[in-house]
């Protein structure tokens, strides 16, 4: 349930994978809000800094939300609505591993940016992220 | 009087008990009852609250009840809306007796029963009449019943009794008293609120406490805080009122969260049973009360609770002006209702879903109607989108659902009416809601809102409709390379291109599916089944073309040669490696390339080549996005076009045309769907074919060959596979090969570095066969030249090589002579040979040599070997070749090997003449037998050898020229010696002619110097001035044309310029080092130069040089003379010398010639003219001077020279 791109995506990990499909589609959905998003943040300076856009938008099953480098890069978390136990701060300190995760990759002279990521190290990031997480 | 909840905006309605004395008093209650209701609202009061909640006026409304005792509220009652906040005691009593006999004991009791239920809030209003007053006489004027009973009862609250003066007459007086009963009222009425209603709060937060206790109920919470909310929506403060429920919903929310976490309460258990129904929302009336009496019972569903909060909320949020809010608390509540019964694991059934839907409806109806759209915006959009799944779910069971649950709204009734008014309804709500999504910019939510409508098409039967919303939202995925949503979208457009029989797009995106990795096998070889099947059907419709990059990817070419450059007959293979994507292998009937036909020189095409290897390889990039909006940089480097230095360098990106684009404007052309109609194979073009390949899944390798000459570029991929054209429509990077078709050459090269004249040299003939083929009976006809003939040898044989230089035979050559040609037959050589030959042939050596340039560089510089070649002789050979009609020229250049210079030397009057043969070659010659000859054969003269025999490599002769009577004017020479190489016999030896001419022989002039220490010293010393003395003899009269005569008193005279120049710095010139004498024009004049000199060095010093020109005024000569030339360029030589060395030393010389030269192209200036040679003997050469050390000097420096 965590993805991270730039329109196009980059890495997208899913558990449970029946719905990967499902998650796909609300992702890229997501983009759009993203990016109106950060067209208003745009407008506030002092809100630039921040980088976690916050609840995206909820649906009936999801609750998604984004998160943007510098870069560009997006990063997108959508969790289960019912899973209760993740507020706004757990997500936040999750983005942040994220990006911090991604920066290592980026440093990696091998790594060709815009190509999908195949990070063990960020796999594995994810992987514990998402077994605490869900 | 009933109680009556009455909502009037601005106005806190409070319960006012009344209790009356007696009957009369209840009359006179009633009278005032209309004008105190009328009046106590009109002003407001301030009302200051605790906590710090901001002050605010509120209008004071009161509901008047008779008191009954057994209707005073219980301990524990929290209604706040029917409380008693005030007791008013209405009494006209005026009478002491009537007082003290019945009204006091009432009070009392009233009193008795108002402490009782601990209220505290209690006024006693006197009304006084003056009618009363003057019946009765028995007033007492100090003690007024007021008094009295402020005495009874009011012990320190003495404004708890009040009197009223004639309410109900018009008098000022009674006026009056009317107002300042009714502040009192309002302020008392206030004062009560206020504490009741803190009180209430402090009873309302205890109660919330207790809430972990067992047996604590949310409903009965639910009422108590809801009463606050009504008290703060009476006093118009909708936002605190808004505050209380929003407070129970999340206090409900909470504990349902808790249920779901396993910590589950007691009471929530009535909200677990199953739904029923839930008949939706209805928003117009304000308070729901039939919910809200089930919530009081407890048997309330969760979704009525929540309906009925909601419905709360929106009324709210209404009267706050915020319907917007409406939409998004709506969406909230429905994903919140939804996640709930999961939670609480209530049955849930599509059909339980009408009541969502109906709240949908509702709230759209209740904001929409509001005119608020143009605020609702996201909100309202998301709503919508919701509102048209959840409409959308429904659709399937509309037909299942007995009994159309009783809709309120008129429009969802007819909505519902039917199946095709529901579907009229859904994709009306369906384009709307996507037309809302493109408003806001989300366009990738509309898509995905196009292509759940497409799938409802597609249920629907119509996939016309659909396929539009599908490829518009493949797009989307496509260019951010979504390869999931991509897949599974290509998949839906599949089935319905297949539906709408639109075979060519259906291939199309069958074969993208078939490679698709993201399926299954079994799919994939599905997709790849339908292209195979379409394939092998015969029909006569025109051959469908796919795009080859679909299924298969092209990853190398690779030449054989890597040069990818052959002559015409020779064998190019080109192998192509294609990676096969598909599941399946797949029999191609023939694969082909098409190429093109450049018409660009051999050659040029080098740099084109960029992308190919030097091994011959060209690897094609994968298509992935990421590679293809890679920068492609190249390094850029600018020579200046005028001396070739580096101006510039830089990095250049060269597909910056692709990356600069706008992304969204312009279609990505790796997409199949777009290129599909560009994909018109190019007809005519010529082809490479490779027929009956197999392609098996991975990696396959194809080789075709060529062989037609030309440049070609390759420029389609075509795979036949039947009906199917597997089409790759450009190949990038540019991928050249040439096969190119050379004209027969010949060229013939010296086998040594240089042609040497005067020997017979070998020379290389080469023929490049080319295209022609060399048959029996050819022969290279040469023409012969006297200057070079060919010789002939008994055994030349030629070898013939292949193209690549691999010796093939080797053949006897045989050569004819005739007397104008020889002709070379040649061996019978196949096209693109080579045909080499060696050939002896001879130059003579011209007699005459071209050019005169000798004596100029025998300075002593040092001359290049090259430029020692003096005489060069080219030769040209007409060459017929059997290929062509033309003859060809080659042009061969001998060198000859000699050098030969002569000079002529005098001694006073006598002549010699020198020879110098230098033999300038590598070659070691033997030179003899020189000999020199008069032409003219002039009797009087006689040329007497000075020589001996020598055979080496540089013979310098002698010989003394004698003559009788006139000296010659000039004479013409022939210088002839023998040469052969120097290991060669006798026989071998050539002879070498040299023909030169000298004129002007005789001596004109001779110069004599003589130098002579100082006077008073005996011999010359070092840094001691010297006296030079310079005597000029004429030995002859000059012949009329060789000088300038002057005329000055009948004299004749020529002016000469001299000159003293020490070269070797071994004397300072002192004084003036040149001058102009005039020289009578008669035999054995003489004149003579005094001069100073300074030795520089100790030792034999040679006399410095005294060099004497012929001075011409600057008018008399317009001829500039032939040596001239020679003439400054010794000056510029001299001149050099002295500028590296001290000026010191010959200061004067440097200054008189330096002002000279440097005047004299500037204007009409004296020349000077030298003297041919032999025409002035200086005897001054080889006569040196003793010059001493200096006296003093403890060293001595002696220089030998």
């Amino acid at each position: 349930e965590v993805l991270c791109c730039a329109n196009y995506p980059l890495y997208i990990r899913s558990v449970p994978t029946q719905g990967e499909l499902k998650f796909h589609y609300t992702v890229h959905t997501s983009l759009d809000v993203v990016e109106e998003k950060i067209s208003g943040v745009g407008k506030a300076l002092a809100d630039q800094r921040e980088l976690y856009l916050g609840l995206l938008y909820p649906t009936e099953d999801y609750k998604v939300y984004g998160y943007m480098t510098n870069s560009k890069v997006k990063f997108v978390i959508v969790v289960d609505s019912s899973n209760t136990s993740l507020r706004d701060n757990e997500i936040r300190s999750m983005f942040r591993k994220l990006h911090n995760s991604f920066t290592d990759v980026m440093c990696n002279p091998f790594y060709n940016p815009g190509d999908p990521i195949q990070s063990k190290a960020f796999d594995s990031i994810v992987s514990t992220m998402m077994v605490q997480a869900f | 009087m009933s109680l009556k909840i009455k909502l009037q905006t601005g106005s806190v309605c409070v319960c006012v008990w009344v209790r009356c004395a007696g009957a009369g008093d209840q009359n006179l209650f009633t009278a005032l009852y209309g004008s105190l209701t009328q009046q106590l609202p009109r002003e407001p009061m301030e009302w200051r609250r605790s906590y710090g909640r901001a002050p605010k006026m509120i209008y004071l409304e009161a509901n008047f009840v008779q008191f009954k005792e057994e209707l005073l509220p219980k301990e524990g009652n929290k209604a706040l809306l029917t409380f008693p906040f005030l007791h008013i005691y209405w009494t006209d009593c005026c009478d002491t007796e009537v007082y003290k006999a019945s009204v006091k004991e009432d009070m009392q009791r009233w009193q008795a029963a108002l402490r009782l239920h601990g209220s505290v809030d209690w006024l006693i209003a006197v009304v006084e009449s003056d009618n009363k007053k003057k019946n009765k006489t028995n007033i007492l004027p100090r003690t007024s019943i007021v008094d009295k009973i402020r005495n009874d009862f009011c012990n320190k609250q003495s404004d708890r009794c009040v009197s009223l003066c004639d309410p109900l007459k018009e008098s000022s007086r009674s006026q009056e008293s009317w107002s300042s009963f009714l502040t009192k009222l309002r302020t008392l009425l206030l004062m009560s609120f206020t504490r009741n209603l803190g009180r209430f709060e402090d009873d309302m937060r205890t109660l919330r406490e207790k809430r972990t206790e067992p047996g604590w109920s949310f409903c009965d919470y639910f009422m108590v805080q809801e009463e606050l909310a009504f008290v703060f929506e009476m006093l118009q403060q909708f936002e605190e009122a808004l505050v209380q429920y929003d407070e129970l919903d999340a206090l409900f929310t909470q504990y349902v969260l808790n249920f779901g976490a396993g910590d589950g309460a007691n009471w929530l258990g009535s909200f677990c049973q199953p739904v029923r129904s839930w008949n939706g929302l209805l928003l117009r009336r304000p308070i729901d009360m039939e919910k809200r009496d089930l919530i009081q019972r407890g048997e309330a569903s969760l979704l009525d609770l929540r309906s009925y909060l909601f419905s709360r909320q929106c009324t709210l949020l209404i009267f706050l002006q915020r319907p917007w809010e409406v939409t998004a608390r709506a969406l909230e509540l429905l994903h919140n209702c939804v996640q709930e019964l999961r939670l609480l694991e209530v049955c849930f059934s599509p059909p339980h879903l009408w009541g969502i839907f109906q709240t949908c409806l509702g709230c759209f109806w209740a904001t929409f109607g509001a005119c608020f759209r143009h605020l609702l915006g996201h909100i309202l959009t998301m709503f919508w989108a919701y509102f048209r799944q959840v409409w959308g779910v429904f659709g399937p069971c509309l037909g299942r659902v007995s009994g159309v649950p009783q809709s309120p709204y008129k429009k969802l009734k007819e909505a519902l009416s039917s199946v095709e008014a529901f579907e009229k309804h859904y994709l009306e709500l369906s384009h709307a809601a996507m037309e809302m999504y493109r408003a806001i910019g989300r366009l990738r939510s509309a898509r995905l809102l196009g292509k759940s409508l497409a799938e409802f098409y597609m249920r629907k039967g119509d996939p016309q409709s659909a396929e539009n919303f599908l490829l518009d939202s493949l797009k989307s995925y496509v260019s951010e390379s979504w390869s999931l949503p991509l897949t599974h979208t290509r998949k839906q457009i599949a089935e319905c291109q297949k539906q709408l029989q639109k075979m060519d797009e259906y291939l199309q995106t069958s074969a993208l599916l078939a490679s698709d990795t993201n399926l299954s096998e079994e799919e994939r070889r599905h997709f790849c089944q339908e292209i195979l099947t379409f394939a092998s059907q015969t029909a006569e419709d025109a051959r469908v073309a796919l795009s080859m990059s679909s299924v298969t990817r092209l990853q190398e070419l690779c030449f054989r040669p890597s040069s990818a450059l052959v002559h015409v007959s020779a064998a190019l293979l080109l192998e192509l490696r294609l990676c096969s994507l598909m599941p399946v292998p797949v029999t191609l009937e023939h694969i082909s390339a098409s190429i093109h036909f450049t018409e660009e020189q051999p050659g040029s095409t080098a740099q084109k080549r960029a992308a190919q290897n030097p091994d011959g390889t060209v690897t094609f990039p994968a298509a992935s996005p990421a590679s293809a909006s890679a920068l492609e940089l190249c390094e850029m480097l600018e020579h200046s076009p005028s001396d070739n230095t580096l101006s510039s360098a830089g990095l250049a990106c060269r597909n910056m045309h692709l990356l600069m684009r706008r992304n969204d404007s312009a279609t990505s052309l790796d997409t199949p769907n777009t290129a599909l109609t560009a994909l018109a194979l190019e007809d005519g073009a010529q082809m490479l074919r490779a027929s009956d390949v197999t392609l098996s899944p991975g990696n396959n390798s194809i080789v075709f060959t060529s062989q037609k000459p030309g440049v070609y570029t390759l420029r389609q991929l075509c795979a036949t596979l039947g009906r199917v054209q597997l089409v790759l429509p450009h190949l990038y990077p540019v991928v050249q090969y040439e096969v190119y078709s050379q004209e027969p050459q010949l060229s013939i090269q010296p086998l040594t570095e240089h042609l040497l004249a005067g020997l017979p040299q070998q020379v290389k003939f080469t023929i490049l066969t080319g295209h022609y083929s060399v048959k029996k009976g050819d022969a290279l006809q040469l023409s012969n030249t006297d200057s070079m003939p060919v010789l002939h040898s008994s055994t030349r044989s030629a070898r013939i090589l292949s193209s690549s230089a691999e010796l093939v035979a080797e053949s006897a050559l045989s050569i004819q002579s005739s007397e104008k040609v020889t002709s070379i037959s040649l061996p019978v050589t196949p096209p693109y040979h080579t045909l080499e030959f060696l050939l002896d042939v001879l130059c003579h050596i011209p007699s005459c040599p071209a050019r005169m340039e000798s004596e100029r560089l025998t300075n002593g510089q040092i001359i290049p070997q090259k430029q020692l070649w003096l005489q060069q002789s080219g030769c040209r050979v007409s060459v017929d070749c059997p290929w062509s009609i033309y003859s060809t020229l080659v042009s061969l250049t001998f060198h000859v090997p000699f050098k030969v210079k002569h000079s002529l030397l005098s001694v006073g009057r006598r002549k010699f003449i020198q020879v110098c043969l230098q033999n300038v070659s590598d070659t070691n010659f033997r030179l003899t037998n020189q000999t020199l000859t008069e032409n003219q054969h002039t009797p009087s003269l006689e040329l007497l050898s000075l020589n001996t025999t020598t055979h080496s490599q540089c013979v310098f002769s002698v010989w003394e020229l004698r003559w009788s009577g006139v000296s010659p004017v000039s004479l013409h020479c022939e210088f002839s010696a023998s040469f052969a190489p120097a290991d060669a016999p006798d026989a071998a030896l050539k002879p070498y002619r040299y023909h030169f001419t000298l004129e002007r022989v005789s001596t004109l002039l001779s110069v004599c110097a003589e130098i002579r220490p100082a006077e008073g010293e005996q011999d010359c010393r070092t840094g001691a001035l010297c006296r030079l003395e310079v005597s000029l003899t004429r030995l002859s009269e000059p012949s009329d044309s060789d000088e300038e005569y002057s005329d000055t008193d009948g004299l004749r005279t020529t002016r000469l310029l001299y000159e003293v120049i020490d070269n070797n710095s071994n004397w300072a010139v002192c004084g003036k080092s040149s001058g102009v004498v005039s020289m009578p024009v008669a035999a054995m004049a003489t004149h003579k130069v005094h001069m100073e000199v300074m030795p520089l060095f100790a030792g034999h010093l040679p006399f410095p040089s005294i060099r004497l020109f012929k001075y011409l005024p600057h008018h008399a000569s317009p001829v500039i003379p032939p040596d001239t030339d020679s003439c400054l360029e010794n000056d510029s030589l001299s001149l050099d010398d002295q500028a590296e060395t001290a000026s010191l030393r010959s200061r004067g010389s440097v200054q008189s010639l330096g002002s000279g030269e440097s005047a004299q192209p500037r204007g009409p200036m004296p020349k000077r003219q030298a003297f041919g040679p032999g025409q002035v003997f200086n005897g001054t050469q080889g006569q040196q001077v003793l010059v001493l050390p200096a006296a003093d000097h403890h060293l001595m420096e002696v220089n030998v020279t």
